[in-house]
């Protein structure tokens, strides 16, 4: 137990060295994931205006990104974070039980379960589509080889997975699941441990038919290496992928920064907010802007984790936790 | 041990603080750290341990960590031995610049040497689009991962063995020559036992450092459960999952593996050095 405490005073000596507290001006630690780079980018600067116009305070945003487990993990070590925006719920859960820095209802406290902008697992396959890609049950054919990460250790893979795993039970029945997830398993080269490790693998190192991909970095791949390279494929079922978002209590409290930071996720709602979610190829929760932006979104069939697998802790133990579900796909 | 008798004075002064200060060090560097790995692993009763430790996953990378590991330190004994040769040996223009480039791997980031690595030998890279027809695969897979670890290795062999080339008189050579040995004779009874110590722990240290890599690795290794992931991935996946007790057990099984095989080197290095001097 001394061991934790030790850690963290070391972290926290670490990051006063590092951070350079010298300022005086309020600040706020952002720990995210690693797609959420330009999003935060782009909404930090909005923040600290609406913050400066409405309080006349300045205000500076620290962003931390990385993947989404790992951020978890720092934070739970002792990274100051005041507020937290990771890919899946679950690693908030991880957050709350260990380092008990928030209450363990905390998805309750923030609209739509503290989810402001969703996305979902769509395909991205090479220009033309030369295997003929066209929805879950093209992964698991032989000869397509399909890039995703390792659900282990990537929050997207985990969705990946899941939506694959609902996809065939819809279909083929719920003991046939299992064995079409393995087949489509049985498919994948490489296993890299990251998203942006496997964008790398598909795109850079040309090697898949098909890479199983967030929205939002499709078409940022889209956007970034041209429309002539790379095209989307939209599957007929996916899953609706919610990055939550969350104070962190006690560090909040002991920084005295909770005010600033609710308003900071409450900002994420505001009109604006979503405005630039919607930019960032996230989809908005607002209605009004939702239906601005409608016809960026392709028209999936979502179906929620809550209502598939029972909630992230159960679908957590049942498929991901050792001598689940995907452990056993390698194990015959 | 006398040297454990703090009453008996060395001639020279200072022994007690600098090994005060020895103590201390290795405790605040090494000791506390590694400690702390076991003390979590005490979370676990023994028979969990037990079967964390050799599920299949876990016991398949083991033999790809340590085999891989062990066979790029043997072909880095060989080339690193080879590379100091030159370098101590001949002279030629460049020399300075090729002595600079063997450090190098020490000095770049692993997960550099690993994406660099990887861009190279995958399909469409440089050299695996030659290999790549030949039917021989390098990125994702096994040989991949022996390629990194050879890469990172290879200067602990050189800057070990190099400057013990460096003192062995040319007189040496000389006499062994006058005394009717062939060259052969020569490089196998007169330079290898001299240099043979140094290049064990050239091996040693290479091995070592090849068992513990993971940002190289990581990167060229496409990571298939039982086929491509090494130990300290396996490491880091339980940590993803929160599972510190899980993570340190294998950090201790590597920890307990690695010293042993370190001990049996050493002592292998030891026994080479006396049978050598009384030679």
């Amino acid at each position: 137990m001394n061991i934790n405490k030790w850690l963290k005073i070391t972290l926290f000596t670490a990051s006063l060295l590092i951070g350079g507290h010298a300022t005086a001006d309020k600040t706020l630690l952002n720990v995210s994931y690693d797609p959420t780079r330009e999003l935060y980018q782009e909404f930090n600067v909005a923040f600290a205006k609406h913050w400066q116009a409405k309080n006349n305070e300045k205000i500076t945003i620290r962003q931390s990104h990385g993947g989404s487990g790992k951020q978890a993990r720092s934070v739970i070590d002792g990274l100051e974070a005041d507020v937290v925006t990771l890919a899946l719920a679950n690693d908030i859960n991880a957050i709350a039980e260990h380092a008990k820095l928030l209450p363990e209802d905390w998805q309750k406290r923030l609209a739509r379960n503290s989810t402001p902008y969703t996305s979902t697992i769509i395909f991205l396959v090479r220009k033309g589509n030369p295997k003929g890609i066209k929805d879950w049950n093209d992964l698991a054919r032989p000869g397509v080889s399909v890039i995703t990460p390792n659900p282990k250790t990537s929050g997207g893979a985990q969705w990946n997975y899941l939506a694959a795993w609902e996809f065939a039970k819809r279909h083929f029945g719920e003991d046939k699941a299992k064995g079409f997830v393995s087949d489509l398993y049985k498919n994948v080269p490489v296993l890299d441990s990251g998203a942006r490790g496997s964008a790398t693998t598909f795109v850079e190192r040309g090697i898949g038919d098909v890479f199983i991909s967030w929205e939002n970095e499709a078409f940022l791949a889209l956007k970034e290496y041209g429309a002539d390279k790379f095209e989307i494929v939209v599957p007929s079922l996916s899953i609706l992928a919610e990055p939550s978002v969350a104070i962190v209590d006690k560090v909040v409290d002991k920084r005295g920064t909770r005010q600033a930071a609710e308003a900071y996720l409450h900002y994420l709602y505001s009109e604006e907010g979503q405005e630039i979610a919607a930019r960032h190829f996230y989809r908005p929760s607002d209605e009004k802007v939702a239906a601005k932006y409608a016809s960026k979104f392709p028209v999936i069939e979502l179906f929620t984790i809550d209502d598939a697998f029972g909630g992230w802790k159960n679908a957590h133990k049942i498929h991901f936790g050792d001598g689940g579900t995907f452990d056993q796909i390698y194990l015959k | 041990m006398s040297t454990f008798t703090f009453k008996q004075y060395s001639i020279l002064p200072g022994f007690n603080l600098a090994l005060g200060f020895t103590l201390l060090y290795l405790s605040l560097i090494v000791l506390i750290p590694l400690s702390a790995a076991f003390i979590r692993t005490a979370e676990l009763s023994w028979p969990e341990f037990c079967s964390i430790v050799t599920t299949p996953r876990v016991v398949a990378s083991y033999r790809l960590t340590f085999g891989a590991s062990f066979a790029a330190a043997c072909v880095n004994v060989v080339f690193g031995l080879l590379v100091a040769w030159v370098l101590v040996r001949y002279h030629f223009p460049g020399k300075k610049l090729i002595d600079a480039l063997v450090d190098l791997p020490f000095a770049l980031p692993t997960a550099v040497a690993g994406i660099a690595l990887t861009a190279l030998y995958a399909g469409n890279g440089w050299i695996g689009q030659f290999l790549e027809p030949l039917g021989i695969k390098v990125a994702f897979t096994p040989i991949g991962i022996f390629v990194a670890l050879t890469f990172i290795g290879l200067p602990f062999v050189v800057r070990t063995v190099q400057p013990v080339l460096e003192d062995i008189e040319s007189e040496l050579e000389e006499a062994a020559a006058t005394l009717g040995a062939n060259r052969w004779q020569t490089f196998t009874r007169v330079i290898f036992p001299a240099i043979f110590p140094a290049l064990m722990t050239g091996f040693a240290l290479a091995f070592a450092r090849a068992i513990g890599e993971y940002g190289s690795v990581i990167f060229i290794a496409g990571n298939m459960p039982m086929i491509s992931e090494i130990t300290p991935l396996l490491i880091v996946t339980k940590l993803e999952q929160y599972d510190y007790a899980g993570a340190t057990a294998l950090s201790v099984v590597m920890l307990v593996i690695s010293f042993i095989l370190l001990l049996i080197i050493n002592l292998l290095q030891w026994w080479s050095r006396r049978r050598s001097t009384i030679t």
